[in-house]
C-alpha cells in the first residue's frame, strides 16, 4: 500500500548535461581521500599512524564524543598522508591503495534473526553508522537515541543529479537487508519515498511505508518528505539515510565487507560525454573526469549537485556521501548591462523581462556568476513560491541571523537541513547564503540545546 | 584595452579603500560583476535588486510622462479658466502638445534630478561612511517622490525633505530593507508637517497659481477633494473620464488612475509586487466609502455638516481622485515596510484602503489620506506579522502536545501527578 505526496510550490531547475544511462568502470584511483569536512561536527581521534597499511573497512579513526563511532579506509593500501589545517585540526586522510584488495571481514548478519544491539554494534564498528544521519542538526546520528521514524528518499529532484532508479537497478537484494535491519533500530516506521510513475527497486521492499511523490523540486528532498508525512516535534529524532548508501549497508550485512564501490553520475554542462561511472568513495575525480572530458578550461567542479554539492578540483576526491559530480562553467565575468536588459538564457521565478516563465522545460547553461551583489532581505513572498514546508522561510533565516534561540525553535528549525534552504538561496534577490545560515543556526542550536 | 578590463583594474585598485563602495555603485551600473558563488549552492537566479528596482521604474515611467504633460495642460487649463474658457480634455487635441510637454518638463524634470542628486548623494555618503554597498533602494524612492508631491514645490524644500527622509526615515536604521517607515512617505510627510501653509490649500496643484495668486491674472488650482472638502463639489467641472484618464489637478504623478492601473497590472504580472496587498486595499477603500455613502442616504450626517461633501461622494469614485490609486500600486506594495507573510498583506492592504478614505473625509486640514494611512499601516505590520506568524508557531505547538499525548499515556500521567505534587 502506498501513499501519495503532492508537492506544488516549487521549482524544477532544467540544465544542460544530464548524466547519459551509460555506466562505464572508472580507471582505478592511486589514492583514495577521506574528507573530514563531510562528517559535520565530529571531532576525530585517530586510530591508526601515518604510514601503516590498513585494510579496505580498517577503522582510521573514531568520533571523539562516541567512541564505539568508527570510520572506515575505503581501500587497503598505506596511509600516506594526514592533511591537517589550522591548529593541527585533521582535514583529509589519504590512503595510497594496493594492487589487490583486502577487506576486514565482519561477521555477517540476518536482520530478522538479529537483535537491535548486535545490528547496532556491527554498524558502528563497521564504519557504516557514518550513512546514518539524523534530524534535528543535520549530523550523523546518534546511536543511543530511537528514532521516531527513518526516512528514505528515493526519488531525485535536485539538477542534474543522479538518477536513483538507474543506479539502484539490481540491488534489490542489498536494499532489502539495510531497510530489515534500520526497521528494528526504529520504534516507529521506515517511510521510503519514490517518484511517481517511475521504476523504483525500492517499490518491491517489504516493512516499508511506501510513498509515491511527484511534483517539482524539493519534492525528492528528504526534509520535504518528513514535513509531509511526519514532522518532527521539538524532542523527537528522525534519521535519514540515502538509498545509495544502504547499498553499502546492505552489502555489509549480506557479505561482512564494507564495500565503497558505487555508482557515480557526471553531469554538467562542462562535461563532454555525461554519463555514470562505477568507482569508489574517496577516488580522485580525474580518474573519471578526463575519461568523459571537458570542453573548457574554466569550469567548476562540484562533489555533489549544483544547489547543494561542495567545491573541489579534478585532483580532488570523490565525497563521502555523494553519488553526483556536476561540472559546470565558471561565472567570473562582467556582462554589460546585465541588471536590466532582457534575459533569455537565464532562470528566474519572476518576469521582470527575463523569459524562462515561458519555457518551463528548456534546459539551461547555467554558470556560477551570481547575477549580481549581495544585498539586505528586501522582497518578501518570493520564497514561499518555492518552500514547499510548513515553515515561514524568511522569518527562520532571520531568526537565526539574529540568534534567537527561542524563535529558531518555534518557527521549526528541528525540522530543516540546511539543503531544504538550497532553492530559496537560488531565487534570493538579496543573494543571501541561505544554507549557511541555517548549518550555523543549527550549529548554535546543537551546541546551546543539544 | 576594452573598457571592460580598464574598469576591472580600476576596481581592484579601489578594493579596500573607503571610496570602494562609491566605484562599485557606478561600476554596477555598467556591468554585472564578475562574483561568483562560494557558499551554499553554485548558481543563482538571474533575478537581483538592481533588476526588481529596474522594474517598478519601467511601471513608473508612463505615470512620470503623462504627468509632465498634465502639469503642462492644467497651467493652461486654468490659465484659460481665468479668462472665462472652459477646456474640454482631449489626448491629441490639447493634451499632448509640445507647449504643454514644455511647460511640464520645464517644472517637473527639476523635482526628478534634485529628489535623485539629493537623495543619492546622501546614500553615496553613508555607503562610503559605513563600508557597505550602494543599496538600490533609493532609485525607486527617488523616482516616487516627485510623483507624490505638488508640481510648485519649491526645490529646497524638496531637497530638506529628500535629506531628511533618507537620514531619518531610513540610514539610521542601518539602510534598505532594515527600514521601518517608506522613505518616499516620510519625505512626504515630512514636507507635509514642515511646511503646511505651502503644501496645502487650493494653489500649489497648477504651475503659477501661487505666484499669480491675488494678482488680476490669478489662477485656481483647486483639487477635486479640495472642491469636495469644501462643500463646493457642485461647481467643479470635470467628468468621470477626466478623472479616470487623468486630465485633473493633483500632485505629479497621481492624476492618471488608467495609467496606474496599467502600471499595476505589470507589477503583478512581473511578480514584483504584491496583488494581495492591492486588491485587499482597493476592498478596503470600497468598503469605507460604502459606509460613509450609507451614512448619509440613511441622514446621520446633515447635509450642512462640513463632512458632507466627501462623505455623499460615490464609494467607487475615491479610487479615481487623489492620490489612493497611485499610494495603494506603488506605495503600500512595498515589501520592506509592509507586511511580509501572504496573510498579514491581506489584513494589511485592507486597512491602507480602509483608512485612508477615513482620513481623506475627517482630515480637517487636508483632504488627503493615502500617505498617512500607509506610513500608520508601515507602523502596524510588523505587529500583523508577529500574529500571522505566532499562529504558525501554535500550530507547531499543537502538533508537539498530540505527539505527546499519543506517546504516552502513562509517561503523561506521571508527569500530572507529578506536577500535582509539586
Amino acid at each position: 500500500m502506498s501513499k501519495d505526496i503532492r508537492i506544488k510550490k516549487g521549482l524544477n531547475i532544467n540544465l544542460i548535461g544530464e548524466a547519459e544511462k551509460i555506466t562505464s568502470k572508472a580507471v582505478l584511483s592511486n589514492v583514495y581521500a577521506i574528507n573530514l569536512q563531510d562528517f559535520h561536527g565530529i571531532t576525530p581521534k585517530m586510530l591508526v599512524k601515518q604510514g601503516a597499511e590498513v585494510k579496505a573497512g580498517q577503522p582510521l579513526f573514531f568520533n571523539k564524543d562516541k567512541e564505539d563511532m568508527l570510520f572506515v579506509s575505503p581501500v587497503s593500501g598505506e596511509l600516506v598522508e594526514v592533511v591537517r589545517g589550522a591548529r593541527r585540526r585533521i582535514l583529509t586522510l589519504k590512503i595510497l591503495a594496493d594492487k589487490s584488495q583486502e577487506f576486514v571481514e565482519h561477521e555477517t548478519i540476518v536482520p530478522q534473526n538479529a537483535s537491535t544491539e548486535e545490528i547496532k554494534a556491527l554498524l558502528l564498528k563497521s564504519g557504516c553508522w557514518s550513512f546514518i544521519k539524523q534530524r534535528p542538526y543535520d549530523i550523523i546520528a546518534n546511536p543511543d537515541v530511537t528514532p521516531k521514524a527513518i526516512f528514505i528518499s528515493g526519488y531525485a529532484t535536485s539538477p542534474l543529479s543522479a538518477d536513483l532508479d538507474y543506479i539502484l537497478q539490481g540491488k534489490e537484494k542489498e536494499l532489502q537487508a539495510a531497510i530489515g535491519a534500520l526497521a528494528k533500530l526504529t520504534s516507529g516506521k521506515v517511510h521510503v519515498s519514490v517518484g511517481k510513475g517511475s521504476q523504483s527497486v525500492l517499490e518491491a521492499m517489504s516493512g516499508i511505508e511506501l510513498h509515491r511523490v511527484s511534483g517539482p523540486h524539493p519534492a525528492g528532498l528528504v526534509g520535504t518528505q518528513i514535513n509531509k508525512i511526519d514532522p518532527i516535534n521539538k524532542g523527537e529524532v528522525v534519521w535519514t539515510v540515502t538509498p545509495q548508501d544502504l547499498v553499502i549497508i546492505g552489502e555489509l550485512l549480506l557479505s561482512g565487507k564494507f564495500n565503497a564501490e558505487r555508482i557515480v553520475a557526471l553531469a554538467g554542462s562542462s562535461v563532454k560525454e555525461p554519463k555514470y561511472y562505477v568507482t569508489k568513495i574517496g577516488a580522485e575525480i580525474a580518474t573519471f573526469l578526463y575519461a568523459s572530458g571537458v570542453n573548457t578550461e574554466n569550469f567548476r567542479l562540484i562533489n555533489g549537485d549544483v544547489l547543494t554539492g561542495s567545491q573541489t578540483t579534478p585532483n580532488g576526491y570523490l565525497g563521502y556521501y555523494n553519488s553526483t559530480v556536476t561540472a559546470i562553467p565558471e561565472g567570473d565575468d562582467y556582462e554589460l548591462f546585465g541588471w536590466n536588459k532582457p534575459v533569455f538564457d537565464k532562470i528566474s521565478t519572476t518576469r521582470s523581462l527575463t523569459f524562462s516563465w515561458l519555457t518551463p522545460n528548456k534546459k539551461y547553461d547555467l554558470n556560477t556568476n551570481t547575477n549580481g551583489e549581495h544585498r539586505a532581505f528586501v522582497v518578501t513572498g518570493m520564497y514561499e513560491k518555492v518552500f514547499p514546508l510548513d515553515i515561514y522561510p524568511l522569518q527562520l533565516l532571520k531568526a537565526c541571523m539574529v540568534k534567537d534561540l527561542d524563535e529558531m525553535e518555534q518557527l521549526g528549525l528541528y525540522e530543516v537541513a540546511p539543503e531544504d534552504f538550497s532553492l530559496t538561496e537560488f531565487i534570493c534577490i538579496s543573494k543571501q547564503p541561505h544554507q549557511q545560515i541555517i548549518r550555523e543556526g543549527l550549529d548554535l542550536l546543537y551546541k546551546e540545546i543539544g | 584595452m576594452s573598457l571592460k578590463s580598464n574598469l576591472h583594474n580600476l576596481k581592484e585598485r579601489y578594493k579596500g579603500k573607503k571610496m570602494a563602495p562609491a566605484f562599485n555603485a557606478l561600476h554596477t551600473f555598467l556591468y554585472t560583476p564578475n562574483e561568483t558563488t562560494h557558499s551554499g549552492g553554485h548558481v543563482r537566479a538571474v533575478d537581483d535588486l538592481k533588476r526588481t528596482m529596474n522594474t517598478v521604474i519601467m511601471a513608473l515611467v508612463p505615470v512620470l510622462i503623462f504627468g509632465i504633460f498634465n502639469a503642462g495642460y492644467q497651467h493652461y487649463a486654468a490659465v484659460d479658466a481665468a479668462n472665462g474658457v472652459i477646456r474640454q480634455a482631449s489626448l491629441f487635441g490639447n493634451f499632448i502638445t509640445w507647449e504643454n510637454f514644455l511647460m511640464g518638463a520645464w517644472t517637473v524634470l527639476p523635482l526628478v534630478i534634485v529628489s535623485y542628486v539629493v537623495g543619492l548623494v546622501v546614500e553615496f555618503i553613508f555607503a562610503v561612511i559605513k563600508g557597505h554597498e550602494v543599496e538600490e533602494g533609493y532609485l525607486v524612492t527617488g523616482m516616487l517622490v516627485p510623483l507624490i508631491v505638488p508640481i510648485d514645490t519649491p526645490l529646497w524644500m524638496l531637497a530638506v525633505a529628500v535629506v531628511f527622509g533618507v537620514v531619518i526615515g531610513k540610514e539610521v536604521f542601518g539602510g534598505t530593507g532594515m527600514n521601518i517607515l517608506n522613505p518616499a512617505l516620510t519625505i512626504r510627510a515630512f514636507l507635509f508637517f514642515a511646511y503646511p501653509t505651502w503644501m496645502s490649500g487650493d494653489k500649489v496643484w497648477v504651475h503659477q497659481a501661487v505666484e499669480k495668486a491675488g494678482g488680476p491674472d490669478a489662477i485656481s488650482g483647486e483639487t477635486i477633494l479640495g472642491f469636495l472638502a469644501q462643500g463646493r463639489g457642485s461647481e467643479m467641472s470635470y467628468s468621470i473620464s477626466d478623472m479616470f484618464f487623468g486630465f485633473i489637478p493633483g500632485s505629479v504623478g497621481e492624476t492618471s488612475t488608467l495609467l496606474i492601473l496599467l502600471g499595476g497590472l505589470f507589477l503583478i504580472f512581473t511578480k514584483i509586487a504584491s496583488w494581495r496587498i492591492m486588491v485587499s486595499a482597493v476592498a478596503g477603500a470600497l468598503v469605507m466609502g460604502l459606509i460613509f455613502n450609507g451614512a448619509t442616504e440613511l441622514g446621520w450626517i446633515a447635509e450642512t455638516s462640513k463632512f458632507y461633501g466627501l462623505m455623499s461622494f460615490e464609494f467607487w469614485k475615491h479610487l479615481l481622485v487623489g492620490g489612493l490609486a497611485f499610494g495603494i500600486v506603488y506605495m503600500a506594495t512595498d515589501p520592506v515596510t509592509g507586511s511580509q507573510t501572504d496573510k498579514g498583506k491581506w489584513i494589511y492592504g485592507f486597512f491602507i484602503g480602509f483608512i485612508s478614505v477615513m482620513i481623506r473625509v475627517f482630515n480637517p486640514a487636508y483632504p488627503e489620506g493615502v500617505f498617512l494611512a500607509i506610513l500608520l499601516m508601515n507602523v502596524f505590520a510588523p505587529t500583523i506579522d508577529h500574529y500571522v506568524v505566532r499562529a504558525n508557531v501554535n500550530k507547531r505547538m499543537k502538533r508537539l502536545q498530540a505527539s505527546k499525548d499519543l506517546a504516552g499515556g502513562a509517561h503523561g500521567k506521571a508527569k500530572e501527578l507529578k506536577a500535582e505534587t509539586v
